[in-house]
C-alpha cells in the first residue's frame, strides 16, 4: 500500500469512519433487496463539492477493501479532471491499486457512461447521481414521489413520454432515460446517454448508485431485468452514430464529438479512453489515427 | 490535429499550486494570520461558525484564509472538517435566560427588566466610508457600567407568557430524541426540530430572502421583534457515570423570538404565535430571518393557507443548504459532453427529419 499522503492523516481507511461505512452498508444491502428503490442514507460532507460524486464516492468508501483495484471515470475517460481527483483521493486514503483497465478493475466509479466492455459478476459499478428520482421534474415534491413510487403510479411519466413523440415525432430524452428495474420501480439510470441503457440489462456486475446530496442510494442486482420505458409502436433506440471512431475505428462506441478547428471541422473518437487505447493496442487503426505499440500501464 | 485531452494530473498539481501562489498574493504585504481574522473580522468567522455548524472560531477562521475570504468556501471546509468528528455527548439545553448579556434589545416594550441594552451594532451608526480606518490609529476603550450580580434580564417572551398572552413552547417529550439532519436523512413532512436545525445552517442570503419575502406578503405572519439577545450562554454536559454536569465553557449565541399574529379558537382564547431564530456568535441578521421563516414554515400547524415560498417546507428546506446548493450549481462546469452529445445526435436528426419533411412537402407548396 503507498503512503498516505500527509493531509490525510488521521484519517480512517478509505477516509469515512467505520460507523459510517456501517450505515452506508446497511442502506445497500436494502437497496440490493428492493432493487431500483431509492433508499434515503445519512449522507456526509465529503472533502469534495456536492456534485462532484459524493454518492458515488461515499458508496465506495463503504464497499473498498484493501485488496480492491479501483477504476474512475468521468465521461468514459480516466484521464479527466474530476475522474483523475477521484483516484487520487482513494490513493491518497486508501492505499488501494488503481487501474485504468476495465478488466482489472474490481470497483469502477463512474460519472455519465458504463464501460462499453461487458462488465463481469466480480465486478461492482458505483454511479455517480445527480438527482436520483426519475420522477423529479414532473413532480417537484418528494412526499409526492414517494407517494407514486409506493403506488406503481408511473402514468404521469408514460404521459410526458408519449408528449414529446406528439411534439417532437421521439421522446426527447437521449440521458438519464428511464428504465422500469424488476417489474417494479422506475429508475433514474444517471446521466448516462441512453446509448448505454441495454448494459445495465442482466448485467453481471452490481450496479449501485450514489446521490450524496440528495441523500439516496440505489441498486441493481446482478442479472436484473432492466427495461427502458418505450411504446409498442415507438419502441426504444439506443443513440447509433454513423461513422466509427477516427482513431481505433470501432463501430459499436459511443463517441465524443471533438471540435479540430473552427470551420466546421470535426472527429468522432470513443468516449471510452481504455476501451479506445485497447482496440488500438490489438491494431486497429481508424482513419486520423496511427499505430500504436501495445504498452503496459505506465498509470501505475 | 487531435490531441488527446491528457495530463489532467499535473493540471490539478499545478492549478493547486497557482492557487497557493494568489492566496498569499502579493509577498511584500503581510501575511494574514487567523488569529488577526479571528479579531478582526469577527463576523464572517461567526457566519462560517454558524453555517458551518461547527463552534470553533480558529478553525473558521482558517478556514477563511483558506478559502481566499470567500464565506461558502470557508463553510464547506469547515463542514467537511465537522463531519469526521465523533460524538461524545450531547449537552443539556442551553438557558439562553442566563445569557451574559452583551447586546438586548426589544422592540415591543420601551423599557423592560435588564434594560435596553445596545451592545456593539452597526444600526446606529451613519454608512459613511470611514478614510480614517484606512490607517492604523488608537482605538478609545469602550466605557463600561457596573453590572450588579442580581441584574435579571428576563426573556420578553416569558413575559408575555406569564400574561398567558403567547402561545406556550410546546411540552418536549423527554423520550423522544431531537432530530439530526447530519445523522439522519431529511423526510418530510419534518418536526419543527429538524426545521430549526435546517434553518440554523442555512445560508444566510437564502434566508434574508424568504423571510424579506414574508414581510412583503408571500407569507404574511405580522412579526414584532419581541427580543433579541446576544451574549455568552455556558454549556453543560451530564456525565451519568459520575453523576455530575460538567461545563464545557461558554459559546456566543443571538436569539431572536419574533412575536407574531395571535391564534384563538372555540376552545382556546387568542394568543400571540412564535417563531425562533437562533445563531452562534454575533449574526443578527441570520437569527431574526431564521425567526420569520421558522414561523412560516409553521403555517399548517396554525391552519393559514400556504401561498408563499416561505411557507413550502420542502422548498425551504431542500434548498436551504448553501454546501449543497453551490456543489450542485458549479458543478455544472464539470465535463458533460457525454450528454451533450446524445442531445446533438438527436437534434440533428430531428433536424435531417425536418429538411425531408419540407422536401417532400415541397411540391405540395408549390401549387
Amino acid at each position: 500500500m503507498s503512503a498516505t499522503a500527509e493531509n490525510y492523516r488521521g484519517y480512517n481507511f478509505a477516509y469515512l469512519d467505520e460507523q459510517t461505512k456501517r450505515m452506508i452498508r446497511r442502506a445497500i444491502l436494502k437497496a440490493i433487496a428492493i432493487p431500483g428503490y431509492q433508499v434515503p442514507f445519512a449522507s456526509r460532507e465529503m472533502p469534495m463539492p456536492y456534485g462532484w460524486g459524493t454518492g458515488g464516492v461515499q458508496v465506495t468508501a463503504a464497499i473498498l477493501g484493501p485488496d480492491d483495484i479501483l477504476k474512475v471515470i468521468d465521461q468514459g475517460a480516466d484521464d479527466t479532471t474530476n475522474a483523475v481527483s477521484i483516484r487520487q483521493f482513494f490513493e491518497k486514503t486508501a492505499g488501494v491499486q488503481t487501474t485504468t483497465e476495465t478488466g482489472k478493475a474490481t470497483i469502477i466509479q463512474t460519472r455519465h457512461r458504463i464501460p462499453e466492455a461487458t462488465l463481469q459478476d466480480h465486478q461492482v459499478l458505483v454511479y455517480q447521481v445527480p438527482i436520483p428520482e426519475p420522477l423529479r421534474f414532473l413532480e417537484p415534491r418528494e412526499t409526492e414521489t414517494r407517494t407514486m413510487h409506493a403506488l406503481a403510479e408511473y402514468g404521469l411519466m408514460h404521459v410526458k413520454l408519449y408528449e414529446d413523440i406528439a411534439q417532437h415525432g421521439h421522446i426527447a430524452k437521449t440521458y438519464d432515460y428511464p428504465v422500469l428495474v424488476a417489474e417494479r420501480y422506475v429508475m433514474a439510470p444517471s446521466p448516462i446517454p441512453k446509448f448505454d441503457n441495454p448494459k445495465m440489462h442482466q448485467s453481471g456486475a452490481l450496479q449501485l448508485f450514489g446521490a450524496g446530496r440528495e441523500k439516496r442510494i440505489y441498486a441493481i442486482p446482478p442479472h436484473t431485468e432492466v427495461v427502458s420505458l418505450d411504446f409498442e409502436d415507438h419502441p426504444f433506440e439506443p443513440t447509433k452514430f454513423t461513422e466509427p471512431c477516427a482513431l481505433c475505428g470501432a463501430l459499436d462506441s459511443y463517441l465524443d464529438e471533438v471540435i479540430t478547428d473552427d470551420k466546421g471541422g470535426r472527429m468522432f473518437v470513443c468516449s471510452d479512453t481504455h476501451h479506445c487505447e485497447s482496440r488500438r493496442a490489438e491494431g486497429h487503426v481508424g482513419a486520423l489515427g496511427t499505430p500504436i505499440t501495445p504498452v503496459t500501464e505506465a498509470a501505475e | 490535429m487531435y490531441v488527446a485531452v491528457k495530463g489532467g494530473e499535473r493540471a490539478i498539481a499545478n492549478a493547486h499550486r497557482l492557487l497557493d501562489h494568489e492566496r498569499r498574493g502579493d509577498r511584500a504585504v503581510p501575511e494574514l494570520s487567523p488569529t488577526q481574522i479571528d479579531e478582526q473580522l469577527a463576523l464572517a468567522v461567526d457566519r462560517v461558525m454558524s453555517e458551518g455548524s461547527l463552534y470553533d472560531r480558529g478553525l473558521a477562521a482558517l478556514a477563511i484564509k483558506q478559502a481566499r475570504g470567500d464565506l461558502i468556501e470557508a463553510i464547506f471546509l469547515v463542514r467537511a472538517y465537522r463531519t469526521t468528528l465523533p460524538r461524545f455527548g450531547y449537552s443539556n439545553p442551553v438557558d439562553t435566560g442566563r445569557m451574559a448579556i452583551r447586546r438586548r434589545i426589544s422592540a415591543t416594550y420601551k423599557d423592560l427588566p435588564g434594560g435596553q441594552v445596545l451592545g456593539p451594532t452597526f444600526d446606529y451608526t451613519h454608512r459613511l466610508i470611514d478614510f480614517a480606518l484606512a490607517a492604523e490609529r488608537e482605538v478609545a476603550e469602550p466605557l463600561t457600567a457596573p453590572v450588579g450580580p442580581d441584574t435579571e434580564t428576563p426573556r420578553v417572551t416569558d413575559m408575555i407568557a406569564n400574561d398567558d398572552l403567547i402561545e406556550r413552547n410546546l411540552k418536549t417529550d423527554e423520550t423522544k430524541p431531537v432530530g439530526d439532519l447530519t445523522r439522519d436523512p431529511l423526510a418530510f413532512p419534518a418536526d419543527r426540530d429538524l426545521r430549526l436545525q435546517n434553518l440554523a445552517r442555512g445560508d444566510e442570503g437564502f434566508l434574508l430572502a424568504l423571510g424579506y419575502s414574508t414581510q412583503r406578503g408571500y407569507g404574511r405572519n405580522h412579526p414584532f421583534v419581541g427580543e433579541i439577545r446576544m451574549g455568552e450562554v455556558e454549556i453543560e454536559l451530564e456525565i451519568p457515570e459520575l453523576g455530575l454536569t460538567a461545563s464545557l465553557g461558554a459559546v456566543t449565541l443571538t436569539e431572536c423570538q419574533m412575536v407574531n399574529q395571535f391564534k384563538g379558537s372555540l376552545t382556546e382564547p387568542a394568543r400571540f404565535t412564535r417563531g425562533y431564530g437562533l445563531s452562534f456568535g454575533h449574526c443578527e441578521r441570520r437569527a431574526m430571518s431564521m425567526a420569520l421563516v421558522d414561523r412560516a414554515l409553521r403555517a399548517k400547524e396554525f391552519g393559514e393557507e400556504r401561498k408563499g415560498p416561505a411557507q413550502d417546507e420542502e422548498f425551504v428546506l431542500s434548498h436551504s443548504d448553501n454546501v449543497q446548493s453551490t456543489g450542485f450549481v458549479e458543478h455544472l462546469k464539470l465535463p458533460h459532453y457525454v450528454d451533450f452529445q446524445a442531445e446533438l445526435a438527436l437534434l440533428r436528426q430531428m433536424r435531417s427529419e425536418f429538411e425531408a419533411r419540407q422536401a417532400s412537402s415541397h411540391p405540395e407548396a408549390a401549387e
